[in-house]
């Protein structure tokens, strides 16, 4: 499989800036409507990262008006415009699917403390 | 209308404009050399013979060797003939590349597919299997049933179909869209599924 990255590797994207699961991130999504583009953001916490190459995606969990929302991105989607890290969580595992059961309180993450 | 021999490198992905993630099959397609054309007064009918993938010259059979050498011809180790071409416009010795197609062109694909081997009825022509688990039947889950009458005809139909061999057959795919060309890389991207496994040869017809 390797011999076929070089085929895509025009598409993968070097300018994203390297993230965590745990990490409280905003990603700029640009939306089509009608035919005007404009940029939505979606503010969340980063609760998985699978994949590699083109397929990557990440996952990220916000809870909005109440209702726990998840979106899964693939990292390398053009429809991405921007990611911007807002906070660094620390977490002792990859995928954090057990914020799904938590709430308030109990589903916040930990701020990393920067290494001394 | 003309086609092309390739060979199957495997599938990626490739986003599009709306940034949905497309499946594509990679084919290294062309380059072939026109090694003879036969035309409609000479052999009743419009063709080209094209060759692909270059070829050790002990590999090859003295008849075709010499066809090669007589030509000079790089060996090569597939063959095919494509009769969609407007021969009028090619001469023999002329290379013939993957920029023959455009992005958005549908094609047919034809290739052979995997071999999987002695397959049951069920793998191999779908069959359902014999009944239930209960009522006393044991070992008859993927059983083909009955294959035919008693005294008469006293013998199996010829055609009925069996258990056995499966697979490496010859199977054309249609309206594949080519997604992306790298003339410069002579690759080919077809959405989807192409038969065959990888480092099978393929043709591609427009």
């Amino acid at each position: 499989m390797d011999n076929l990255k070089e085929f895509v590797a025009d598409q993968i994207k070097t300018d994203l800036p390297a993230f965590n699961p745990g990490d409280h991130i905003r990603v700029h999504v640009r939306v089509i409507e009608g035919d005007k583009e404009r940029i939505q953001p979606f503010e969340g916490d980063v609760i998985s990262i699978r994949g590699g190459g083109l397929s990557k995606t990440f996952t990220v969990r916000k809870i909005s008006s109440g209702v726990g929302v998840e979106r899964i991105f693939p990292m390398n989607s053009p429809k991405i415009a921007k990611i911007e890290i807002l906070k660094q969580g620390d977490v002792r595992r990859a995928k954090l699917f057990y914020l799904r059961s938590l709430s308030g309180k109990a589903a916040r993450i930990k701020n990393k403390t920067p290494n001394k | 209308m003309p086609g092309l021999i390739g060979k199957k490198l495997g599938m990626s992905n490739v986003f599009n404009n709306d940034g949905q993630l497309i499946p594509v099959t990679i084919i290294q397609a062309g380059p072939c050399q026109i090694l003879n054309i036969r035309t409609q007064e000479k052999n009743g009918y419009n063709s080209l013979q094209i060759g692909f993938g270059p070829q050790k010259e002990q590999r090859i059979n003295k008849p075709d060797l010499g066809f090669f050498k007589k030509n000079g011809f790089t060996p090569v180790s597939h063959i095919k003939e494509f009769r969609n071409y407007e021969v009028g416009n090619y001469k023999v010795g002329e290379e013939i590349k993957v920029d023959i197609f455009n992005e958005g062109d549908t094609v047919k694909v034809t290739g052979k597919t995997k071999g999987k081997g002695f397959q049951g009825v069920m793998r191999r022509h779908g069959f359902g299997g014999v009944g239930g688990t209960t009522h006393g039947q044991s070992d008859r889950l993927r059983a083909p049933g009955s294959i035919g009458a008693s005294s008469y005809p006293s013998r199996v139909f010829k055609g009925q179909r069996m258990a056995g061999r499966t697979g490496f057959e010859q199977v054309t795919v249609a309206n594949l869209k080519v997604i992306k060309i790298l003339p410069e890389k002579n690759i080919i991207m077809l959405k989807g599924s192409v038969p065959g496994p990888i480092n099978s040869i393929v043709e591609i017809n427009k």
